[in-house]
């Protein structure tokens, strides 16, 4: 997964003054700002949120309105959550597929 | 005191809550978003500071209006709020809801379905891919986040959200490639001067934002394909309506066919459906003022499409046949008044349904290698061959072809599947079978699950 400083997928176009967050995919720490979902902030400095499991396509959320399931990711405890209508929080810890195995950086 | 449920707390939701408080009923009221809103006046979460003119343009003062009623009653607890809360199903006069809090039970008496709609999708080829979404997606990106779903979007499909969305991207400082319209000009033109003797305002609006796009808006435009690299899109092929051949650069793609009524919890509460010439799609069968079963309500764009202000009527209708029902006074002249609003809205609705029609040819012609569903990755072919083992009905072709199984329930496949199957066993799609909603509406924990016993 492509991560860090460099520009993701989305721009943002206003409000970007908010508070700074930070949070963790697959052990690796991304920033957002506060009110970001989690499909915001992870896009924001990447390019897509995880692999498809049916076919060999990257998926990047569809609806943003919690109707196709498309945008699913896993905390590292606990359950799965849909990224487009999760508020990130600071030291969120995520995973871009349900594996056990994550600390090696996943996708 | 009567307890009524309200799903949805959209403009149609919010007003209904609003009307049966007035009356002095204390309502439920469960909603997915983090605030009451809905999609069109959906508000972004704390912390963000645009106007509400810059979130929802001419629009601005009836969502401020509705948002301030809506939180009033709820913060004097004369409506009881729900916020991201989803109803899975309905058991024995309980619905199962599951909220941040887990699962819960709520019992009532009466329910008030305003569940609102989603973008109507057909498939082309590529559309599997990462970077492509629906249009309202988009325009909630923009709304909700503040951001754009890329740098070089093209918004293609057909319906009033089209021009909206591409509208309010520019005026936001997004960069938007093209505005890929697949219904003719001479259908706009049959369909907007219906549009335009039902509310001229309205239509006039909608001409003028299509003339701010310029020569970014082409009309009656046919896709061919979506062609993506690495990182998503990188161009969308298509033809002019005069048949030349374009291959658009661009990052981003959204796409939706105008709007499908969200139906899940209407068909598990039980309502009759029937096909729609005009919609090109099932809707629930409900009277004028809503009434779609035993002590069972529909309003707004879950019941007719007919956008925001359609929706506010509707629910101040259905609110008051409600009233009515349990036995409290209800103003007739009231009721009256929105019944004659409502029959104007219908009226410009079905313009624009004439206007911006379902791409049924492009469809039907989609090459057989084309993704249908997005959650499986089950192409065309696939369904196609499936028709010929299980015959015209779709709940059949589902269950052998899985198209409609996936974690979106056949929301996003499920039009396009029928209309295929229709055309592979060249019947009306009308006959091809309506496929049928199985509960829970949304995913959920297999715990959350055991309370709704399937009764089928
Ligand atoms: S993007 Fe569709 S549910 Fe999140």
């Amino acid at each position: 997964m492509k991560l860090a400083k460099e520009p993701g997928r989305l721009q943002r176009l206003s409000e970007t003054s908010r508070r700074p967050v930070r949070f963790h995919v697959d052990g690796v720490e991304m920033r957002a700002l506060r009110g970001d979902t989690v499909l915001t902030g992870i896009l924001a400095s990447a390019t897509y949120l995880r692999q498809a499991e049916f076919g060999p396509e990257k998926r990047a959320g569809f609806c943003l309105m919690g109707a196709c399931q498309d945008c699913w990711i896993w905390q590292e405890h606990g359950p799965r959550l849909r990224a487009c209508s999760t508020l990130l929080h600071d030291g969120m810890r995520l995973l871009s597929q349900p594996s056990q195995d994550w600390t090696g950086g996943g996708s | 005191m009567s307890r009524v449920l309200i799903v949805g707390a959209g403009p149609a939701g919010m007003r209904a809550a609003d009307i049966l408080a007035e009356a002095g009923l204390v309502p439920t009221v469960v909603d997915e978003g983090e605030k009451a809103g809905g999609q069109i006046y959906r508000r972004p979460p704390d912390g963000f500071t645009r106007s509400p003119k810059a979130l929802y343009g001419s629009e601005a003062v009836k969502a401020v209006r509705l948002h301030r009623i809506f939180d009033e009653w709820a913060r004097q607890r004369r409506v009881t709020y729900h916020s991201r809360s989803s109803v899975l199903g309905f058991s024995e006069g309980e619905a199962m809801v599951l909220g941040p809090e887990g699962q819960i039970a709520i019992p009532y008496d009466r329910l008030i379905l305003a569940t609102g709609a989603y973008d109507r999708l057909a498939p082309l080829p590529g559309w599997e891919q990462a970077g492509i979404y629906s249009l309202g997606a988009a325009q909630i990106a923009l709304k909700a986040q503040g951001v754009a779903l890329g740098r070089r979007i093209v918004l293609a499909g057909s319906g009033p959200l089209l021009t909206l969305v591409a509208h309010q991207l520019r005026a936001a400082g997004a960069g938007v490639a093209a505005v890929l319209d697949t219904a003719p000009l001479s259908m706009q033109l049959r369909g907007g001067s219906r549009m335009l003797a039902a509310r001229p305002f309205v239509t006039a609006r909608g001409a003028f934002m299509r003339v701010g796009l310029g020569r970014l808006y082409h009309a009656g435009a046919r896709l061919e394909r979506i062609e993506s690299g690495q990182d998503g899109p990188s161009a969308i092929h298509w033809r002019d309506a005069r048949n030349r051949l374009h291959a658009t650069a661009c990052d981003t793609v959204a796409l939706g066919w105008h709007l499908q009524a969200e139906t899940v919890l209407a068909d598990l509460a039980g309502v009759t459906f029937d096909w729609s010439d005009t919609w090109a799609q099932w809707l629930p069968r409900a009277d004028a003022e809503g009434r779609a079963g035993d002590r069972l309500y529909l309003a707004g764009d879950g019941l007719r499409i007919l956008g925001a202000d359609g929706a506010e009527t509707a629910g101040r209708l259905a609110a008051r046949a409600c009233l009515a029902d349990l036995g409290h006074p209800v103003s007739g002249r009231d009721q009256y008044r929105d019944l004659r609003r409502l029959t104007r809205m219908r009226r410009f609705a079905q313009g624009v349904a004439h206007a911006f029609p379902w791409p049924a040819a492009m469809v039907r012609g989609m090459p057989d290698e084309t993704v249908i569903c997005r959650c499986e990755g089950i192409r065309a072919g696939e369904l196609r061959s499936t028709v010929l083992l299980a015959g015209a009905e779709a709940n059949r072709v589902k269950s052998l072809g899985r198209v409609g199984m996936g974690r979106c329930q056949g929301r996003y496949c499920g039009r396009a599947g029928t209309e295929l199957i229709a055309a592979e066993a060249g019947v009306e799609v009308a006959n091809a079978g309506r496929l049928r909603s199985q509960p829970p509406a949304r995913p959920a924990p297999i715990a959350a699950l055991c309370r709704l016993a399937p009764e089928e």
